[in-house]
């Protein structure tokens, strides 16, 4: 290391040292350099990374307390309420946790909120990089790995809190065991495996303990650990920029920036999280009381996370198939099924589709603006209502009561609004992309109001217009239009089909490509013909829905080379 | 945070957003051999060959020392207000007692909670933000500020070294005899078949066979129904008020959590001509009559068909049973059939009748399995 630093005399030699050791001066020092770019929509991983890290290190104390064993007891503790009460062991000892430690209620709060951020900031992170396409080509095993992570965190969360043996997890418990059974062939066996024989048994608690402490949280750290060793390997992506480019990375250094400021951000999660466990109460389980099979309540909602699934089993109609000795429970299996199938078979798979689809097999270092993909985040907002909608219906008792609706009728609206919801957001939400992408077109050709309203010679008043600067010019400008594939069913001259649109699978993938292309072409005089010429598969160009002008053009034609004047272009194109 | 938020709409050509008063940084950062002063910043390579730049707008004005000397102040405030706030954690956690064993006899053990969490709570949050915002004040004020662009290596590989890997894998597999030599090949798959299936046998003693076990609960016939709670029997003249509804638990499983699980039920009393229960058949088994009263009392099963919930709420003017969890809605009046929600079939019915003291017991087991549908259940 050098001279001319401030650096306090025992670290002179850390380098030296380090690399005596372990041979680090290059691979510590790239380390170190690590650059990490700065945008606020990047700091959604880490809210869950650090929210992982405050529920290691919660649940760790609540550890050394709880105790998991169903063991049936006579409650003589310090809640007098519960005095005389027969629970399980482990309700007592949460009870105990909650009453009897110091400090104990503060952690279990901490650590329920703590899921509760890890699964809100894990969805919010997957749905900025869906949105902007930073799961493309290099990071599909990333994406893979984030998709993997979604539903250990499902599991995790589920087994945590069922652990208290509180009526409320109980019946969630229960409700869980019961669609197990559903399952064709192997059902009922799965359940008496896992419990042990019937519900509840004495054998849970235990079980779902070492899952959620072990076996679970080890695969969410290896998990974790390699999704966060790929990201730094092959490089943060980056938002369009001035500077940014495919090729390089910008932002400030891992040491000493990021490390302040990661561990300023991590500060206030911790913060965030210890204030909500102060003030805002959560999981009261001495409210519940311990579980009896035989009460319930009304307003039994789950976690905010299986809210989606407690929905979709609210607004099945009961439908079943018996025949030949056996039962098919559909009323059962298809809301347990099938929209988390949705969900998580088809972000696991949509990366791969979108290349199928587009063709497009290049590297992505710059992420896209949603707007300048508009099939992609027409499909990305189609799935947050389907989730919504599906989520919501999972407290229909709550909202009837709250906005005296009757309870079948917001049923009934949810059952139509599933299927309806999501086509009308991705027609609505296409549409939103596409006009401001000829915003935007407008703005780069015309530049922008300038407010300023000045008379001409001749009498006419018009409006001054700017052009844009380039900060912003290079924003929009990064848009990249998909290539076109043969048209379905095109044939060349001698009346052969293409290729790639051959078969009933290529006519699937010619239309998804058409889907995909359709974009607002930027076109400036001079350059922009792709609305005229196509684009040399000889292929017609599409315009869009009802009476839309949005225009495919070719990965060429979609460019407006830099620096051009667009003061006087004619933006010829719409 | 950002130096470059998007800029769109914005009005005019701007400069890129600096915190005021934000020192320049050192002339020398990194570890870098050299770094051009100026606006667009010095191109360097490293023995690595990566290239980059330092810098992207290294202003050339001097480090506003005043305007250091103050942050410096306002940090180390910060970094001794999460001194003391830690201490009063400390101190909260010695000073707040709680328990009944550690508390005075009039005080309430929630209280106590609530007070040392509320302390507890306040001052470790005071202590993180203090630390935070010192953290960031630091970061952002104090320490020069640079942008570094780092050159992106290829992820794929020089085509040499591509090729020289592929050719070694085949090589390798090729001196492997892998494919060459399909008897090793396919005994080494049929070797290896058992130990695949050997961790799910392993897990067979984790619980016992269904058998027929969820066909079945405890009530066998003359076993009494107990109420819920006091764990007492009942005669029909003792629960005589038309629209009451209460649970019942079988005689000597009052807490077996694994019998009352599947044996709990609804007991209803209707006024004379509302009850009307259709017989009803599965094959040859029989599954609901008005035989199966007393006294227009009806016992159904509390277990949702749906999947398992106690089926907990009773409406008397509809006699609707509903259940909380997923909605499921019976007819109580008309041998609980389903009226609304995901249940695909109505609330079994217990075969119930008097004893010689009079008390209600049941006639029977229930005819049909109660709860949620399973494979087996035909």
């Amino acid at each position: 290391m050098s001279d001319n630093f401030d650096v306090p005399a025992p670290l002179e030699g850390v380098g030296g040292w380090l690399d005596d050791r372990f041979h680090g001066a290059r691979g510590f020092r790239v380390l170190m350099r690590k650059v990490f770019p700065d945008h606020w929509s990047f700091m959604l991983g880490e809210i869950a990374l650090w929210s992982f890290v405050i529920l290691l290190l919660s649940g760790t104390f609540l550890s050394l307390f709880f105790v998991p064993s169903m063991t049936d007891v006579v409650y003589h503790g310090s809640y007098v309420k519960l005095d005389g009460i027969r629970m399980s062991e482990a309700y007592q000892s949460t009870v105990s946790i909650s009453f009897d430690v110091r400090g104990g209620l503060l952690m279990r709060q901490i650590h329920h909120w703590a899921a509760d951020l890890f699964m809100a900031s894990l969805i919010i992170h997957m749905l900025r990089v869906f949105f902007t396409g930073a799961y493309r080509k290099p990071r599909e095993v990333n994406w893979l790995i984030g998709v993997g992570l979604f539903t250990l965190g499902l599991l995790e969360g589920l087994f945590g809190y069922s652990l208290p043996d509180d009526q409320l997890s109980g019946a969630g418990l229960r409700i869980f065991e019961g669609v197990l059974q559903g399952i064709p062939i192997v059902g009922t066996y799965l359940a008496f495996f896992l419990f042990g024989g019937g519900f509840p048994g004495n054998d849970i608690v235990p079980r779902m303990y070492v899952l959620h402490v072990l076996l679970i949280p080890g695969l969410l750290l290896g998990l974790i650990t390699a999704h966060l060793f790929i990201m730094f390997h092959q490089k943060h992506t980056q938002m369009p920029a001035k500077g940014n480019t495919e090729k390089n990375v910008r932002g400030q250094p891992f040491f000493p920036y990021f490390l302040a400021k990661g561990g300023a951000w991590f500060f206030f999660i911790f913060a965030a999280l210890v204030l909500l466990a102060t003030f805002a109460e959560i999981n009261p389980i001495w409210l519940y009381g311990p579980y009896t099979p035989v009460a319930i309540s009304s307003a039994s909602q789950p976690d905010f996370y299986m809210g989606i699934l407690e929905g979709s089993l609210r607004m099945m109609p009961a439908w079943e198939i018996n025949g030949f000795g056996h039962t098919l429970s559909l009323s059962v299996l298809i809301p347990a099924a099938v929209p988390l199938g949705i969900i998580f078979g088809g972000a696991a798979i949509w990366p791969f589709f979108e290349q199928w689809a587009t063709g497009d097999r290049s590297f992505h270092n710059i992420n896209d603006r949603p707007r300048n993909a508009p099939m992609r985040t027409g499909i990305g907002v189609a799935a947050v209502v389907f989730y919504g909608v599906l989520w919501a219906e999972g407290a229909n008792d709550v909202i009837a009561d709250k906005l005296q609706i009757p309870l079948y009728t917001i049923t009934w609206i949810s059952r139509v609004l599933v299927f309806v919801g999501p086509a009308a957001a991705f027609f609505v939400t296409k549409r939103i992309c596409l006009a401001l992408q000829r915003q935007d077109k407008e703005t780069l050709l015309h530049g922008y109001e300038s407010g300023i309203i000045r008379q001409l010679p001749n009498g006419e008043f018009i409006e001054v217009h700017r052009p844009v600067n380039e900060e912003a010019r290079a924003v929009l400008e990064a848009k990249t239009v998909p290539a076109l594939m043969p048209a379905p069913g095109s044939e060349d001259e001698n009346g052969l089909p293409a290729p790639s649109s051959r078969g009933a699978l290529g006519k699937v993938r010619a239309r998804a490509n058409r889907a995909f292309a359709e974009t607002i072409v930027v076109e400036t005089n001079g350059h922009g013909n792709g609305h005229e010429v196509g684009n040399g598969h000889g292929a017609a160009v599409e315009a869009g829905q009802a009476g839309e002008q949005a225009s495919v053009g070719s990965a060429a034609a979609g460019q407006l080379p830099a620096g051009e004047n667009p003061a006087d272009s004619p933006g010829s194109g719409i | 945070m950002s130096d470059k938020e998007e800029t769109e709409g914005s009005e005019g050509p701007v400069a890129p957003r600096r915190v005021i008063g934000t020192p320049p940084p050192t002339p020398r950062l990194l570890g870098s051999t050299a770094v051009a002063e100026g606006g667009h910043g010095g191109q360097v390579s490293d023995e690595t060959g990566r290239g980059e730049h330092i810098g992207g707008e290294i202003p050339t004005h001097p480090v506003d020392e005043a305007h250091a000397k103050r942050v410096e102040k306002i940090v180390a405030a910060c970094f001794i207000f999460a001194f003391i706030s830690g201490c009063g954690f400390i101190a909260a956690y010695v000073g707040f007692e709680v328990g009944s064993n550690r508390l005075g006899a009039g005080d309430s053990v929630v209280d106590a909670a609530l007070r040392s969490n509320l302390a507890l709570g306040t001052s470790l949050a005071v202590t993180l933000i203090a630390l935070g915002l010192g953290a960031l004040l630091w970061v952002r004020h104090l320490m020069p500020d640079v942008e570094v662009v780092e050159e992106r290596h290829e992820l794929r590989s020089d085509p040499k070294d591509r090729q020289a890997f592929e050719q070694y894998f085949k090589e390798g597999a090729s001196n492997s005899q892998f494919v060459k030599r399909p008897l090793v090949r396919r005994t080494l798959m049929l070797g290896t078949l058992p130990l695949l299936a050997a961790p799910v046998v392993l897990l067979r003693d984790l619980g016992p066979l269904p058998g027929t076990s969820l066909r079945h609960t405890v009530w066998s016939p003359g076993r009494r129904l107990l109420v819920f709670g006091t764990d007492t029997p009942i005669t029909s003249a003792e629960f005589s008020v038309p629209g009451s509804a209460i649970t019942i638990v079988p005689e000597g499983y009052a807490d077996d959590a694994d019998a009352l699980t599947k044996a709990t039920v609804t007991l209803i009393k209707f006024r004379p001509g509302e009850l009307d229960i259709p017989t009803t058949m599965t094959g040859s088994t029989l599954i609901g009559t008005m035989n199966w009263t007393v006294d227009n009392i009806v016992a159904y099963s509390r277990i949702c068909t749906h999947v398992g919930c106690p089926v907990g709420l009773y409406e008397q003017t509809t006699h609707h049973l509903l259940c909380p969890c997923h909605q499921s809605t019976f007819n109580a009046a008309k041998g609980a059939e389903v009226i609304f929600g995901p249940a695909p079939r109505p609330l079994p019915q217990l075969p119930i009748t008097v004893d010689a003291q009079g008390y209600l017991v049941a006639k029977s087991d229930f005819t049909q399995p109660v709860g949620p549908s399973f494979w087996e259940r035909g």
